[in-house]
Formats: C-alpha cells, structure tokens, sequence
C-alpha cells in the first residue's frame, strides 16, 4: 500500500520545473516570508519606497535580494522560492501571472498571452530528462 | 440528517475573479468562459444548498511557510476574504457552519483523519472565486461554506488516494449530522498548469479530459496516479487536481454526470468544471 518516496532525481527530471520540496522551502524560508510581508499595504508601500532597506529586514541570502531587486523569478525559484509567495512581488509591482509567466519563459507577454489563446504549451518533449522529453 | 446531493468542481485561477471584480467579463477573453457556469448558476439556483464543503488550497496566503497544514478544516462563523497583493476581493464576507464544522472536525478525526482546526483564517481566490463562479456578484452568499484547506503547494501534498479516502469519510461523517441539511461538496483547483518556471504555460488537453472522464467512471484509476505522473504530464500546479477526488469520494461508488464544461485559457490554466450528482 505504501507509495515508493520519489527522490529527487525523479522530481527533478521534469524540464524547466522546480518542485518545491521542503528542502528548497528551508533555504527560501526567509524570502517567502518577505513575500507575505507584502499582503498588507503599508507593507506594499514601505517596500516600493526602499527596496534594499526593506529587503534587509530578512535574512536572506544576497543572491536571493538580488534577483527580488531584478525582478528575476527564475533566479528567486532557485534561491527556494515559490511561485504562490512570489507572486506578492509582482502582484505589488501590479503586474498579473501571466506577465510572469512570460518573464520566466524568456517571450514578450503578448507572445506569451498568444501561445495560451491557441491552447497553451504542449507537453510534447518536455515530459522528462531523461528520456529526452 | 445531512445530504450529501451534489458534487461540483471547478478551477479557481485568480485572473478569473479579477475580470469579474473589474466587470470585464463581457471582453471576449472571458465572455466565453463565464457562459460555461450559466448552466449551473441557473441549476444551484433551483438546488439552493444550505451548507458547501467546499475543498481548497490556501496559496500562501493565511498558511505562511511557518505552518502548513496537510488538511485542516474551518470551524469558525465567518472568513475574511483576502488581501493577496492587490487588495481584497470585492466579495461578501463568507459565512461559516460553526456546529457542522465541528461536527466534521470530530467524526473526520475519529476515522482516523487528522485534520488541523482552524478557528480564524482569511480565505483567497481558492475559495472565492468558485463562489463566484457559482453564484454571481451576490450582497451576500447565499450558502453557508465549511473551509477545508488541503496542502497542494509544499512538496509532498497528500496522495490522491488519500484525499480519495478523506472523501469517503466525509459521507460517513456528513451522513451522521443529525440536522437536515442540503449538502454540496465542491473540488476546486486544476486542471492543468503549470505557473513557473521555463515550462510555465504547459497544457495537457488529452490528460484533463481522461481525467474528467474518470472522475465519473472510474475514479479508482485517478487515486492510483503518482504525484510525478500529475505533475510531469499536466504541470506542477496542476496537482490541485487531488482536491477533486475528495469531492469524488464523498459521492460514493456511482455517479451522474449532470454537466461538463472545459476552456483554455484563463490566464496561464485551462479551466474545467463538472457536476456530479450521486446516485443512489
């Protein structure tokens, strides 16, 4: 009845996907916090208003605050960040997720928006690693 | 005592409550995607629920990092909805079922379920957006909701046999509330997407449609799928899809299918819905 634990290879065989294991949640433990920090306004505020000083108050490392400071959402993904957390960044910058899912993709966001109105990514060739898609 | 009649899923994308929020449902973006619930906003309006149990996830939103419940279950009067980052949701407040909660609460625990009680959480677009979905742009609710919060954001979320099984202790325990009650069990979340990352944007059409088509027949297939399979073939965030079979289980063995509708896209997610009806 017990399900085999995946390890990480498995995990990690997906391409282009970062599976956010409690191991990555440890060391993006303080940038998802400062992500939360942002639910309130006066946060939003504070934050817009001096980003660096803002992002002191978190012990994170200086790879994570730099890629918030760039706005990098893939460099924040392998500093242990998820996407639900760090969607308070853009979300306070007033941007939506699929003008971060075309930031993370590389496109335009009108090239992004164009492949999901014609039915999106297909999962052809991107299925494994391994096996080469 | 309590029935359970329905069992509704639906996606719960958070661009989809902000087209509404901002009355920009006729855009043709979103007209086509808000035709697809008419036929069960004018259908609940007739089935009129007392009580929703209605299964989400909390994206990071009253679960920080600090404390993430596996499953957890709101037992409070009513739920805030939430400020995610840009303000919160222009939506009635929603009204809890106290006693039913705890009622849940104690029988789902002595069946060897065992749920984190919650008696003050703030609710996102997880939950209200299905409301929305369902009932338009009310002044107030018109169903009393039962929270129940399933962790699908941290690695490992539960498996879907378990959340399978969680269903099915869900009819014992609604079945043994003694008040009657008109009972609907809502699986939100799905279908496929993926929101990070350079795969961000993926869709496995040919996955959800099994998937939906399973749900009604054979829904022991779906409990049988790996986490890696939901999340190789429709995406990473697509693993919501587990909250679905909890919806399933509390139905029991045999369904109808009452309705179907799927759409791609709602920003980065294809959008599917179904209600189910027991059979008894």
């Amino acid at each position: 009845m017990n399900d085999p634990i995946p390890g990480i290879e498995d995990l990690d065989d997906i391409p282009g996907t970062t599976i956010f294991t409690l191991q990555r949640a440890r060391r993006g433990y303080p940038l998802n916090q400062f992500c939360m920090s942002l639910m309130s306004a006066s946060n939003r505020t504070e934050f817009k208003s001096d980003e660096r000083a803002y992002l002191a108050r978190w012990p994170m490392s200086s790879s994570a605050r730099d890629a918030v400071l760039r706005r990098d959402f893939n460099a924040m993904i392998a500093e242990g960040g998820n996407i639900y957390f760090l969607a308070k960044i853009f979300a306070t910058d007033g941007r939506n997720f699929q003008w971060a899912a075309a930031q993370m993709t590389g496109v335009t966001p009108q090239s992004y928006v164009d492949m999901m109105r014609s039915g999106g990514r297909s999962p052809d060739g991107l299925r494994s690693k391994r096996k080469g898609g | 005592m309590a029935t359970i009649s329905a069992g509704i899923a639906t996606s719960h994308v958070p661009a989809i409550g902000a087209a509404l929020d901002q009355n920009r449902t006729h855009e043709p973006d979103w007209a086509r995607l808000f035709a697809g619930y008419d036929w069960t906003r004018r259908w609940i309006a007739d089935e009129k629920p007392d009580v929703v149990l209605l299964v989400f996830n909390d994206h990071a939103t009253s679960f920080s990092p600090a404390l993430i419940p596996t499953f957890a279950i709101g037992c409070a009067d009513s739920y805030l909805p939430a400020d995610e980052g840009w303000g919160r949701r222009p939506v009635p407040v929603v009204e809890g079922h106290a006693e039913m909660a705890m009622h849940l609460a104690e029988s789902l625990i002595f069946d060897q379920f065992d749920m984190a009680i919650v008696q003050e959480m703030e609710v996102d677009h997880g939950l209200t957006v299905p409301l929305s979905l369902m009932f338009g742009q009310p002044t107030l609710w018109p169903v009393k909701v039962i929270p129940l919060a399933v962790n699908v954001v941290q690695y490992p979320p539960p498996l879907a046999r378990r959340c399978y099984a969680l269903g099915r202790a869900i009819a014992r325990a609604v079945a043994s509330y003694p008040q009657a009650l008109n009972v609907q069990v809502w699986g939100t979340g799905g279908m496929s997407h993926q929101l990070q990352g350079p795969r961000a944007g993926l869709i496995n059409k040919a996955f959800d449609t099994a998937f939906l088509d399973a749900l009604t027949r054979d829904p022991a297939h779906l409990e049988g799928l790996s986490h890696i399979e939901y999340l190789r073939e429709a995406g990473s965030e697509a693993i919501e899809l587990v909250m679905w079979l909890i919806m399933r289980g509390a139905l029991g063995e045999q369904v109808d299918e009452l309705y179907r509708f799927y759409h791609v896209p709602a920003s980065n997610t294809a959008v599917g819905h179904i209600v189910l009806r027991p059979r008894r």
